[in-house]
C-alpha cells in the first residue's frame, strides 16, 4: 500500500499497464516530455521512450481517429483529451466509428482496446469550457463504456480494467479530485470490475445515488441528514453504460425513496435514464417521487459556479422534502 | 531541407509580395498516353505479363460487376449501389503495387481494390444481399464491405474519418514492426473534412508508413472540384504538410502503378506518409441514388469516356503481345455467368436470426440489450406475419 492521491494513482495505473503490455500506447496533447498539463502521463515517456509515450498534434478528431486505428490494429492506445470539454470535435469519431467498429464489421474487426481518458467535473473555477460533464451525451452511444472513479484506489483498479477490457472505455477523470483525494493505493496490479456500483455506506430511509466528486457531495448531504435522524444509503454508480440497475433497484426496493445528484445540467441529464428505469421497476415500493438534484439548464458559469453546483445543502433539502412527501 | 518549423528559422526578405498558388502548379504524371503508348519507356513501371492480365481482368470484372448491379438495383433486388466506372485505373492499378499484408482502408468506391485482392463473386454478392453469409451480417448498406482476412478495412459511411485512422493503423504496423503499410483511398470531396487535416498532418508528424490515396474525380455527388477547393487540387496541401506528394494521372494504370510502388517503398523505408493524387472522372452517377444529368453535361462525360483507362491499357496489353480478344470474351462470359447466378443464390438466403441484432455491440451482450431483445422476441410472436423474415426461427 502507498499514500496517493488520484493523479498518481493514474500514473501508476499507466505505468502498470505499460509494463504489463507493450502495446499499449499513451498519446494526446502535451503528454509527452512534458507529462500532461495534470500530470498524469510523469514519467512515461522516459521509462518507455517516445515511440510508446507521444504527444499528438492539437487535434482532438485527429487523435481519436488515430485511436481508432491503432486499437483496430491490434495495439492498445491509451488516448487522452486534455478537458472532458474539448472532446465534441472527436464526438463522430467516437459515436460512428469507435463505438460501431466492432457491429458494422459482423466482428471482424474491433476497436475494442481504446480507452480514452479525460478530465471532468467543475468546482474548479473552469468556466463554461474547463468544467463540464459530458457523460449523458456518450451514455446514448451503444457499443461504448463509461466509467467514473471517485478515488485513487478505484481510479487504479477501475482504469486497469477499462485499459484491459475488450470494448472501448470513455474513462472521465473528475478533476477537482485530482490532488484533492488521496488514499491507500495498492502498489501491485489489481482491476475492479467495471459495470458495478460501489455500496459506500448503508442506510434504511432513502437512496443516494452519484458518481465521482458527487460522491462527496451526497456523503456531505448525508451525514447532515443522519444528525436529524435520517438513514441515508449512498451507492456510487461508478460505471454510467452498461450501469448497475441490480444494486441500484435492490438498495431502492429497501429504501422505498431514491435521489439521484450529478454536476451535468438536468435536461438529458443520465439522472432521466436511472430515474425512468427505477420507476418502471420498482413502481410499487416509491414512496415519493425520484428526485433529481442536477447543474442547472445553463452553460457552466464562472461567477455563479458555487450557485449553480448541485451541492450538499441542494441535496440535504431535496432528501427532506422526499422525506416528507 | 531547410527546417521551418520556427519563426527563428524562416528566411527572411524585404520584399512585399503574396504568394500565389499558381506559382505551385503541380504537374500530372502520365506513363502511358491515350493511344496507350509509353511516354517514357524508361520511367515505365516492370510490370510482369501475369500481373498485367491480372489489372486487365480485374478491371473488366468491376466494370462488368457493376453494370449488373447497377440494373439489379433498378429491379428493386438490392436496395443500393455505387459504381466506379471511369476509376478502375486508380483503385486496381494501386491495390496491384501493394503487399497483401498492406492494410487497405477505403472510402467506398474502391471495390477494384477488394477485388483484386481476391474478393469473390459470392462475398460480393453476400454483402450487398445483407444476408446471413454477409461478414458484416447484414447490417451495413451495400457495397460497405470488409474482409479481415485479405486485409480491407470494413468501409463506413462517415467521410474522412478512415483518415486520421488510416494514420493509427499504420503507426501500429510500424511499432509492431511489420514490413507493411497502411493505405487509405478517400475522394476529393473527403479531403474536406476535418478529418483529413487532421490524418495527413498527425502521419507526418508521428512517422507514420502511410499512403493517402485521393482520387479527384472533379464531382463530390454533384458538388463540382471548383465548388470544393480553391488551391491546385489536393495534391499541394501534401506539400503544406510536409508530406512527399505525387500527382498522377488516374486513367493510366502505369502511372498510377509506379506511383504507389514509389510510394510504398518510400513509407517502409523512411517511416513517412506519401500522397498521391490521382486526377480521373466519376464517369459513373455518384451512386444508384443519383442523377448526373441534373448537374453536368452529355459532352463532358463524353470527354472523359474517350479516355477510358480500360480501353488505354488494354492498347498497352495488346502492343505487349499480352492480349487474347478471344480468351477476354470468353472470361467475360465466364463473369457475366458467375453474377447472375450469383444473385440468384444470394438473394434466396435468409437474414441473419433475430438474436443476433444485439451481438457484437459489446463482446458481451450486457443485461439492458439481452432485455431488449427477450421484449422484441415476444413481440414478433405476437405479430409473426408482420416480421416475416425472423417470426418463424425465433429460439
Amino acid at each position: 500500500m502507498a499514500q496517493m492521491n488520484l493523479l498518481q494513482a493514474i500514473n501508476n495505473a499507466l505505468i502498470t499497464a505499460m509494463t504489463d503490455d507493450e502495446k499499449v500506447m499513451v498519446f494526446g496533447e502535451d503528454v509527452g516530455h512534458f507529462g500532461g498539463v495534470f500530470r498524469a502521463t510523469s514519467n512515461l515517456q522516459e521509462k518507455f521512450g517516445k515511440g510508446r509515450c507521444f504527444n499528438t498534434p492539437l487535434t482532438e478528431q485527429g487523435i481519436i481517429g488515430f485511436a481508432n486505428g491503432l486499437a483496430s490494429q491490434g495495439s492498445v492506445p491509451v488516448a487522452e483529451i486534455q478537458f472532458g470539454d474539448y472532446i465534441f470535435p472527436a464526438f463522430d469519431q467516437i459515436v460512428n466509428e469507435t463505438a460501431k467498429w466492432r457491429y458494422r464489421s459482423g466482428g471482424q474487426f474491433t476497436t475494442g482496446t481504446l480507452t480514452i481518458r479525460t478530465p471532468y467535473g467543475g468546482g474548479i473555477a473552469g468556466g463554461l469550457y474547463h468544467s463540464q460533464s459530458p457523460e449523458a451525451f456518450f451514455a446514448h452511444i451503444p457499443g461504448m463504456k463509461i466509467v467514473i472513479p471517485r478515488n485513487p484506489h478505484q481510479a487504479k483498479g477501475l482504469l486497469l480494467a477499462s485499459i484491459r477490457d475488450d470494448n472501448p472505455v470513455l474513462f472521465m477523470e473528475p478533476k477537482k479530485l485530482y490532488r484533492a483525494s488521496v488514499g491507500d493505493v495498492p502498489e501491485e496490479d489489481y482491476e475492479l470490475a467495471l459495470g458495478k456500483a460501489d455500496m459506500v455506506q448503508e442506510g434504511t430511509d432513502i437512496t443516494l445515488l452519484a458518481w465521482g466528486a458527487q460522491v462527496e457531495i451526497i456523503q456531505q448531504a448525508a451525514k447532515m441528514a443522519a444528525e436529524i435522524g435520517i438513514s441515508c444509503e449512498l451507492i456510487d454508480l461508478q460505471s454510467i453504460l452498461p450501469w448497475d440497475v441490480e444494486a441500484v433497484c435492490e438498495s431502492v426496493c429497501k429504501t422505498g425513496r431514491l435521489l439521484i445528484n450529478h454536476e451535468a445540467p438536468l435536461t438529458g441529464g443520465f439522472a432521466s435514464e436511472i430515474a425512468a428505469t427505477v420507476q418502471e421497476r420498482c413502481f410499487l415500493y416509491l414512496e415519493s417521487p425520484i428526485s433529481r438534484v442536477c447543474g442547472l439548464d445553463t452553460p457552466y458559469p464562472l461567477a455563479h459556479e458555487k450557485e449553480y453546483m448541485p451541492d450538499h445543502l441542494k441535496t440535504f433539502e431535496a432528501i427532506k422534502r422526499s422525506m416528507n412527501f | 531541407m531547410q527546417d521551418r518549423n520556427h519563426l527563428s528559422k524562416v528566411n527572411v526578405v524585404s520584399t512585399l509580395a503574396v504568394i500565389e498558388n499558381g506559382l505551385l502548379d503541380i504537374p500530372m504524371i502520365q506513363l502511358l498516353d491515350e493511344s496507350g503508348t509509353e511516354t517514357n519507356p524508361e520511367q515505365s513501371p516492370n510490370i510482369d505479363e501475369h500481373t498485367a492480365k491480372k489489372i486487365a481482368s480485374t478491371m473488366q470484372y468491376i466494370r462488368l460487376l457493376d453494370e449488373r448491379m447497377v440494373g439489379a438495383q433498378r429491379q428493386g433486388r438490392i436496395s443500393f449501389y455505387l459504381s466506379c466506372t471511369g476509376e478502375e485505373a486508380s483503385t486496381i492499378g494501386s491495390a496491384a503495387a501493394l503487399s497483401d499484408d498492406d492494410m487497405i482502408m477505403s472510402q467506398y468506391r474502391e471495390q477494384g481494390a477488394l477485388a483484386y485482392r481476391g474478393y469473390s463473386t459470392e462475398q460480393f454478392m453476400n454483402q450487398m444481399f445483407s444476408n446471413q453469409l454477409d461478414p458484416n451480417k447484414g447490417r451495413q448498406m451495400p457495397i460497405h464491405y470488409g474482409d479481415k482476412q485479405l486485409n480491407f478495412m470494413t468501409v463506413s459511411s462517415p467521410l474522412g474519418t478512415q483518415i486520421p485512422q488510416a494514420a493509427g493503423f499504420a503507426y501500429g504496423q510500424k511499432m509492431a514492426g511489420k514490413e507493411a503499410v497502411t493505405i487509405s483511398y478517400f475522394g476529393e470531396g473527403a479531403a474536406s473534412e476535418g478529418d483529413f487535416h487532421a490524418g495527413v498532418n498527425m502521419a507526418a508528424v508521428l512517422n507514420c508508413p502511410v499512403i493517402f490515396f485521393c482520387r479527384n474525380n472533379g464531382y463530390a455527388i454533384s458538388t463540382p472540384a471548383e465548388e470544393q477547393f480553391k488551391g491546385d487540387g489536393i495534391a499541394s496541401r501534401g506539400i503544406g504538410y510536409g508530406v512527399k506528394t505525387l500527382r498522377v494521372d488516374g486513367n493510366d494504370v502505369l502511372a498510377v502503378y509506379a506511383a504507389t510502388k514509389m510510394a510504398r517503398e518510400i513509407a517502409l523505408a523512411e517511416n513517412c506518409p506519401v500522397l498521391i493524387e490521382a486526377m480521373t472522372y466519376r464517369l459513373a452517377a455518384h451512386s444508384t441514388s443519383d442523377d448526373p444529368t441534373g448537374y453536368r453535361s452529355k459532352s463532358e462525360e463524353e470527354k472523359w469516356r474517350a479516355k477510358d483507362p480500360l480501353d488505354r491499357f488494354i492498347k498497352w496489353l495488346d502492343a505487349k503481345g499480352w492480349y487474347d480478344e478471344k480468351a477476354s470474351e470468353a472470361f467475360l462470359d465466364k463473369s457475366r455467368a458467375e453474377i447472375l447466378a450469383a444473385v440468384k443464390t444470394a438473394e434466396k438466403v435468409d437474414v441473419a436470426p433475430i438474436e443476433d441484432i444485439i451481438e457484437d455491440v459489446y463482446d458481451v451482450a450486457p443485461w439492458h440489450l439481452k432485455e431488449q431483445l427477450e421484449s422484441l422476441k415476444s413481440h414478433i410472436k405476437q405479430y409473426p406475419e408482420h416480421y416475416p423474415k425472423t417470426a418463424g426461427r425465433i429460439k
